[in-house]
């Protein structure tokens, strides 16, 4: 279960396009800096930012033991991030939308104020 | 237009749902504490209320048992402690798989904001912030399948730069 401090970690990292395309890329395998660094057309340090960025939010994790330290994805904080507090508007938002059409429903029908029949 | 849904963290143990009904706040009231609109509405479509109790008075009981589109069945209830037509309900709420971490108090608050439109704004105080923190993941929530797509789409959102 993520604590609201992680969340906070999790979106910040989301928050950048460029982070959210090499998440994107490490979805299809891992790769190594320099790999991510081609499609991107950008510097190796600007790419090792960004990767410090998320692997701090705990999105992706280095493989020390490799010498060619690829980087690869961590699901799960990305999973509970949008998963999380997302689920509850879903469930929110669907119940909501049959409210709205059970109001219109009522409203046609419900007595006008004033009327002294009801 | 009305504003759209709400949903925001609140402190440590509250989350608050916030939204406007073209309707006035007697009718969305009623919609909350009459039985027969309450299963017209409350939950996804895909689920059916099977069991739908509610006893509107401060003391009072009320219980939901939903039924999942794979038969899983989910119920929850609790104590009414306030009511206040239309403005105002406070109810206990725990599930009976305790997916919440204990009990929560939700306070519904609906307020006429102009003519015929209602504010209704929902506090659920959890019993700790761990408990908030577990809050969404009841059945009748999205399933894990649709959180993955949407994940799928957050991964493949264009580049900013």
């Amino acid at each position: 279960m993520p604590t609201q401090q992680e969340l906070d970690l999790t979106f910040a990292a989301l928050a950048d396009g460029t982070r959210r395309a090499i998440l994107a890329r490490l979805a299809q395998g891992e790769a190594t800096v320099n790999e991510l660094c081609a499609p991107f057309a950008m510097s190796q340090p600007a790419i090792s930012k960004h990767i410090k960025v998320l692997e701090a939010a705990g999105l992706v994790r280095r493989r020390k033991e490799a010498q060619r330290r690829p980087v690869r994805i961590e699901a799960a904080p990305l999973a509970e991030a949008v998963g999380w507090l997302e689920q509850y508007r879903m469930f929110w938002d669907k119940s909501y939308q049959r409210l709205d059409g059970l109001l219109d429903e009522l409203k046609r029908v419900a007595p006008k104020p004033g009327d002294p029949n009801h | 237009m009305p504003k759209p849904l709400e949903v925001r963290l609140q402190g440590e143990r509250e989350i608050v749902v916030s939204r406007e009904f073209e309707a006035p706040p007697e009718l969305v009231f009623d919609c909350w504490t009459v039985p027969a609109l309450i299963r017209r509405w409350l939950g996804p479509a895909e689920w059916v209320m099977i069991t739908c109790e509610f006893d509107a008075r401060v003391g009072g009981a009320w219980r939901f048992v939903s039924r999942g589109p794979d038969g899983f069945e989910m119920g929850h209830g609790g104590v009414i402690r306030e009511l206040v037509r239309p403005e105002l309900i406070v109810a206990t709420e725990r599930y009976d798989m305790d997916w919440t971490g204990g009990e929560t108090l939700n306070t519904n608050e609906f307020t006429e904001i102009a003519p015929g439109r209602t504010l209704s704004k929902l506090t659920v105080l959890y019993a700790s912030a761990e408990a908030r923190a577990g809050a969404a993941a009841t059945p009748m929530a999205e399933g894990m399948e649709a959180g993955f797509k949407r994940l799928d789409a957050v991964l493949a959102e264009p580049r900013s730069s």
